[in-house]
């Protein structure tokens, strides 16, 4: 096990360093100078020349790479080309709130998707499984910016009962900070749960056709042990992968929740940057969802392997 | 999947029917994705034909009949500058329908091949080629396109572009976590015993037992192609002004939502009934594709 773990942890590193090219390339596609881009028609000589210099924009590709990274790798991102602040504590500062908002949508998720996925599963063909899959297709098809303005539109404006945008940090009262979660969180939980819940679902029922479940049945053990004893052990291998895809893309990919609620998150952040053609803070911010990312996944494999042993000894 | 089944496939020994033939008429027997298929034709044929079906031109400003409510002349009402709706949801049905195809056939087509040579032949191939995955895939949809759109400046086909590159990798791994699996089962080990050599293992046997979960997630990629096409338009990135798009009339209605919801209430619909369609297509093709699946059903028909 700890050799795969380290042969997982070098892999990480290195698709990091793909990582790290992509992002850099980036910023270096973009046509004309991004600092004069950036200033727009706040253009000051003396700041051009300051941001120009700090970027080390005048050195050769690579060393301008190797310092970027080297940058990177002691925590300095670079300063913002817009108000001079530093990246990473722009970054920093967004950062609780982008969190706070992916565990609560993916607790949501949770909680609805794994039940509602394995009665559905086992009572496949049911009155249940058909409600199941009928609220999990809307569920899916559901637009998040949509649901995200009819929430608003039911919860805020008509009932008054929640605040229709802000986040308050936990520090300032748990009872705020809950107020402010709970449209942002539902808007995005209940898609991510209907999403969970198909693949679920389909794990089960999957599991539920193989051999041993027949023996198991033939030796005459409950509906219910076989689930637990013989499906479920053999089911949450692609849960487990569409799980840790969901939360992926609920720390990095939640850019339209976050706008709508006036979210301060790291997807509003890189948003803000783009319109401001601020690209420091877009290849931090974008750098640093990836790696967020990247680490889900890892912690993903290693879970896939300690259930699987055929995935971990090839 | 060819329609001529050998006589040694027991699966079709028994009775020997064209599997496209069951396909369909399992499909057909299942009423939602009937109803799906119905949907998707129509909507089709409104991309096709919009601005000849719509009513009124996509931008015909009529300020004295500004935010009016559906009425028999406006079916979805008027918005802020008094363009009829329902004209313009029609019009942009075509740019949603084009972005989906597209970006997901890319990533279909990229995808697929790299899962199976990855979850095939393991080892080195296997590592390299899920490592470049991991890099397109350390990019979450939403942001990997705002970033391209960020260099390329805002439009439909830089959406399409990123959109299918943000895919690739699912359909990669997806079809590589189930070539895993099926490859440990004792059917491929037979098949190499009786001397099968690898593109024949793969593709007759590996390929139609990993179908399934790359038909559900095809279906679930057509939903999120066309929900993040409105996504990104809903953000000023996709569909420039004045062609109509249905995430940037979300975004414009939003601004007049408690006087006018219907600016936001009928794209979101349109969005929403475009989307589940795909889904029930999708549903309706897994479950007459995947004979696994099926025999589920029917045993459980016959043991009840």
């Amino acid at each position: 096990m700890s050799g795969f773990l380290v042969k997982r942890i070098l892999q990480m590193l290195l698709a990091l360093f793909g990582v790290s090219i992509v992002v850099f390339a980036l910023m270096h596609l973009v046509p004309g100078d991004p600092v004069r881009v950036a200033l727009g028609t706040r253009f000051d000589q003396d700041l051009y020349d300051a941001l120009r210099e700090r970027a080390g924009l005048d050195q050769p590709l690579i060393q301008q790479y190797l310092s970027w990274l080297g940058g990177v790798l002691t925590g300095d991102l670079g300063v913002s080309f817009r108000n001079g602040q530093p990246v990473t504590t722009l970054i920093l500062e967004r950062l609780p709130a982008t969190i706070t908002l992916a565990l609560a949508a993916l607790f949501i998720a949770l909680v609805v998707a794994l039940p509602a996925g394995i009665i559905s599963a086992v009572r496949s063909g049911s009155g249940l499984d058909y409600t199941v899959s009928a609220a999990s297709q809307v569920g899916i098809s559901m637009p998040d910016f949509w649901a995200g303005v009819m929430y608003i539109l039911i919860f805020s404006l008509t009932l008054g009962w929640l605040p229709s945008s802000g986040y308050s940090p936990l520090s300032e009262g748990v009872v705020e900070w809950a107020r402010h979660l709970i449209l942002p969180a539902l808007t995005i939980g209940l898609i991510s749960g209907s999403i969970i819940t198909r693949f679920v679902r389909s794990a089960v029922l999957e599991a539920l056709n193989q051999d041993y479940v027949l023996t198991a049945r033939a030796k005459g053990l409950s509906e219910w042990q076989i689930v637990r004893r013989h499906v479920l052990p053999n089911a949450w291998i692609p849960i487990v992968t569409v799980v840790g895809l969901q939360l992926g893309f609920l720390l990095g990919g939640v850019v339209v929740t976050e706008v709508i609620f006036a979210w301060p998150g790291l997807g509003r952040l890189a948003l803000t940057a783009v319109k401001d053609r601020d690209f420091t803070v877009l290849q931090g911010a974008v750098l640093y969802i990836a790696f967020m990312f990247l680490a889900i996944n890892l912690i993903v494999d290693i879970i896939y392997a300690r259930l699987d042993p055929r995935v971990r000894v090839s | 999947m060819s329609d001529q089944a050998p006589a040694t496939d027991d699966r079709l020994a028994a009775k020997p029917v064209s599997r496209t033939r069951e396909t369909i008429q399992t499909l057909m027997a299942n009423r939602l994705a009937v109803a799906g298929l119905v949907v998707l034709t129509i909507l089709v044929f409104v991309g096709i034909f919009g601005e000849a079906i719509a009513p009124y031109g996509i931008n015909d400003i009529d300020i004295p009949k500004r935010l009016t409510g559906p009425s028999s002349d406006h079916w979805f009402g008027t918005d802020e500058l008094g363009r009829d709706v329902f004209s313009r949801v029609i019009v942009a049905a075509r740019v949603s329908l084009q972005v989906g195809f597209i970006a997901v056939g890319f990533a279909l087509v990229v995808g697929v091949p790299i899962g199976l040579i990855s979850g095939y032949y393991r080892g080195g191939v296997d590592s390299f080629l899920m490592r470049m995955m991991d890099v397109l895939f350390s990019f979450p949809a939403i942001l990997l396109a705002i970033a391209i759109l960020a260099v390329l400046g805002p439009g439909v086909g830089n959406a399409m572009i990123a959109i299918g590159l943000v895919y690739t990798p699912i359909f990669a791994r997806i079809t590589r976590g189930s070539v895993l699996v099926v490859s440990e089962e004792v059917y491929i080990r037979a098949a190499r015993s009786l001397g099968a050599g690898d593109r024949r293992i793969i593709f007759r046997h590996i390929l139609p037992n990993v179908m399934a979960p790359i038909i559900v997630q095809t279906t679930l990629s057509l939903a999120f192609a066309i929900l993040s096409e409105a996504a990104l338009s809903f953000l000023g990135l996709g569909v420039q002004p004045p062609n109509p798009a249905w995430g940037r009339m979300l975004a414009e209605g939003r601004n007049f939502f408690e006087q006018a919801p219907w600016m936001g209430i009928f794209p979101g619909l349109a969005i929403l009934f475009t989307v589940m369609s795909f889904n029930f297509v999708g549903d309706g093709l897994r479950d007459a594709l995947d004979p696994k699946q099926k025999s589920v059903i029917e045993s459980r028909g016959q043991s009840a």
